[in-house]
């Protein structure tokens, strides 16, 4: 069977380009705008990363820790998201996926996140504290429902436990550029391109990468090696300050 | 390696990149921890340095008036006035034989912060403490005494700007210096191997318990009450007695003001299950899963978390968990002030509060300890207000 994730990769891949995915938290900068944003960026956008907004978000920097903390106070929660999301059901052709971390997901319940999120469109969650070792009967849940479970590894991961994740993944590999958290570098690691190399020997699915980008020089070196690009507090601050989206993917025009 | 649950509790629900220093300490914790070696070292330390044993004092005044017999665990009497030591020399001296050279901690009130500062120059190791922006100006007295130990305290000006974010930024950094830095994290919580290795470095004040109260009165004690912030002063004294189920077990959580709607930190009594700072247990939050501000009046209380191990002990009732507010606290605080000459800090005067909750109620041989895990001259500050 045909996954609808990877198969936005493998159509990138062959007009030579790569998936742009924007992730936006839900609800940001207020609920409206945020909708209207949505419809704007799926212009440019192939899969769009929805945030969930988490109280305490550990693998988030600074910018999209305020974000999510503002997202909180416009009364944002899963609920609102799944019925925003199936209002924009028709209207966007970008692949939705949603992005948070284990406890407002664990509250709702994971086998109603499966159905709800399934009903709203969302073909993937990523989910920011849940390693390989706690994933197994959440990755079961989701893919019951075609929802495909989308792990991240890093710098710091092994070359075994890429193996291991290698077994289970789908829809594509989230890899994080620096060990670090969410926001945006001047510069990503050198050790980074080396990283890429090994992790595109161990995985046949798309690798997408993602915290820190911020312009397209950045990526230059490692531009043959990925599927796609995930850009988040670049695009946040972009829209604190510009109040629009589209100058800010009109940066990347030709790479993409 | 071991199952990092207690019953459904627990886990490792962290960012893959703290999967490789968590697995690297899960291997020293049941490597080198274990060793003879290591607890050779580690139990010199607490004998020479922390002063241990802490001694396991009879109340005369008090049991008389209650009718049972109290005795006091007296960690207020470990250096630098509370249990905390007994935490921070172990991993600063783990961190030492894992290579490391710098400790990152988390402080609320300031307790586990001095005493991870405290174990770093002892050990020559550099120290990083991240507390939350309003702690670090309600608690200027520690930020001064983190500062005189040579260590380097942040501020943390995300979300609450409490102990919660500290964690948070404390997690956050270790991910960036995991080569280097060792996280002391200061209780029973976090993510696997935490809650084990904290308990099993405060495990010595159960021990010490059972054989002073052994050698004192040919038995075991009838009853342990500790207070319960993230838990580990109390695992510390519960431990060595799960086994002996005669041996009743209370934790003693704090209800801040104990009004209907107040902020509290009564995770277990009132919280719900959740996920939080890597581990799985009972936490303070809404319907949606965002995590609550906790209060109480004791500093070393507010956490809206606990440690996993106190939900399962809680989920299969091998311990009970109660409350005691701002109020009771603080009475209790002065009574063992004027009946025994000892100032308690805030957080063990909710242990002691419930104690005093049992006055004649027992009968005269009946042997109640209470946890002392610290002094009270930190809290003089607060109590005044109160008084
Ligand atoms: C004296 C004292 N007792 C108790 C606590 C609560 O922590 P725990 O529940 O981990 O023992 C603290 C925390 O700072 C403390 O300073």
């Amino acid at each position: 069977m045909q996954n609808v994730l990877e198969e936005v990769f493998y159509k990138k891949r062959e007009s030579g380009k790569k998936a742009l995915m924007p992730f936006l938290p839900a609800g940001y900068p207020d609920k409206e705008s945020f909708v209207k944003y949505i419809e704007e960026m799926d212009r440019f956008s192939d899969i769009i990363e929805i945030g969930v907004p988490f109280s305490d978000p550990v693998a988030d920097g600074p910018v999209v820790e305020k974000a999510s903390n503002i997202a909180l106070e416009n009364g944002v929660n899963l609920p609102w998201i799944f019925d925003t999301l199936k209002y924009l059901k028709g209207r966007v052709k970008s692949k939705i996926v949603l992005m948070g971390y284990c406890n407002p997901f664990f509250k709702y319940g994971w086998e109603k996140v499966a159905e709800d999120a399934k009903d709203a469109g969302v073909v993937g969650i990523i989910v920011a504290d849940l390693p390989l070792e706690e994933s197994d009967e959440i990755r079961k849940i989701l893919r019951a429902h075609d929802i495909n479970l989308i792990y991240l590894v890093g710098l710091n991961t092994s070359n075994e436990r890429m193996k291991r994740y290698a077994d289970v993944c789908s829809g594509f590999v989230y890899f994080v550029s620096v060990l670090g958290t969410t926001g945006m570098r001047e510069k990503l690691p050198d050790e980074l391109i080396d990283k890429i190399k090994q992790a595109r020997q161990i995985f046949s699915i798309p690798i997408a990468i993602g915290f820190g980008i911020k312009s397209p020089k950045q990526i230059e070196d490692i531009y043959e090696f990925i599927d796609g690009v995930v850009f988040g507090s670049a695009l946040i601050n972009h829209i604190d300050e510009k109040k629009d989206v589209k100058g800010f993917f009109e940066l990347w025009k030709g790479y993409i | 390696m071991k199952r990092p649950y207690f019953g459904e509790f627990g886990g490792q629900f962290v960012p893959e990149l703290l999967m490789p220093p968590l697995i690297e300490l899960q291997e020293a914790y049941e490597g080198i921890v274990q060793s003879d070696d290591f607890q050779k070292e580690f139990n010199g330390l607490l004998k020479e340095y922390v002063g241990r044993p802490t001694p396991l004092t009879f109340c005369e005044n008090l049991s008389k008036e209650l009718g049972f017999k109290l005795w006091l665990k007296r960690e207020d009497l470990a250096h630098t006035g509370a249990h905390k030591i007994n935490n921070t020399i172990g991993q600063a001296l783990l961190t030492k034989h894992m290579g490391k050279k710098r400790l990152v901690a988390e402080t609320g009130a300031g307790q586990h912060g001095v005493a991870t500062a405290t174990a770093a120059a002892l050990l020559g190791l550099e120290c990083i403490v991240f507390m939350g922006a309003k702690d670090v100006e309600r608690q200027a007295p520690n930020v001064k005494r983190m500062e005189l130990l040579g260590a380097e305290v942040r501020p943390v000006y995300s979300s609450t700007q409490t102990l919660k974010d500290a964690i948070n930024a404390a997690l956050r950094y270790w991910i960036t210096n995991q080569k280097d830095t060792h996280y002391c994290l200061g209780s029973v919580v976090g993510p696997h191997p935490f809650p084990s290795l904290v308990r099993d470095f405060q495990s010595v004040i159960g021990k010490e318990v059972k054989a002073q109260f052994l050698e004192k009165n040919n038995k075991l004690p009838d009853h342990i009450i500790a207070c319960v912030g993230g838990g580990s002063n109390a695992m510390g004294i519960f431990y060595e007695f799960l086994e002996h189920r005669e041996v009743k077990l209370t934790g003693v959580e704090a209800a801040g003001e104990g009004t209907p709607d107040c902020y509290h930190s009564a995770t277990l009594n009132k919280g719900t299950k959740g996920i939080l700072h890597g581990t799985k247990t009972y936490l303070l939050q809404t319907e949606d899963g965002q995590i609550l501000p906790s209060h109480s009046v004791a500093p070393g209380l507010d956490y809206p978390g606990v440690g996993p191990e106190h939900a399962y002990l809680k989920e299969t009732k091998r311990a009970e968990y109660v409350t005691i507010n701002d109020k009771e606290a603080l009475e209790a605080f002065k009574l063992l002030c004027k009946k025994e000459g000892i100032i308690p800090a805030l957080e063990s005067s909710h242990a002691l509060a419930y104690a005093m909750k049992l006055k004649h109620k027992l009968s005269s041989d009946y042997h109640v300890v209470v946890n002392l895990s610290g002094r009270g001259d930190k809290d003089l500050e607060i109590v005044f207000k109160y008084l």
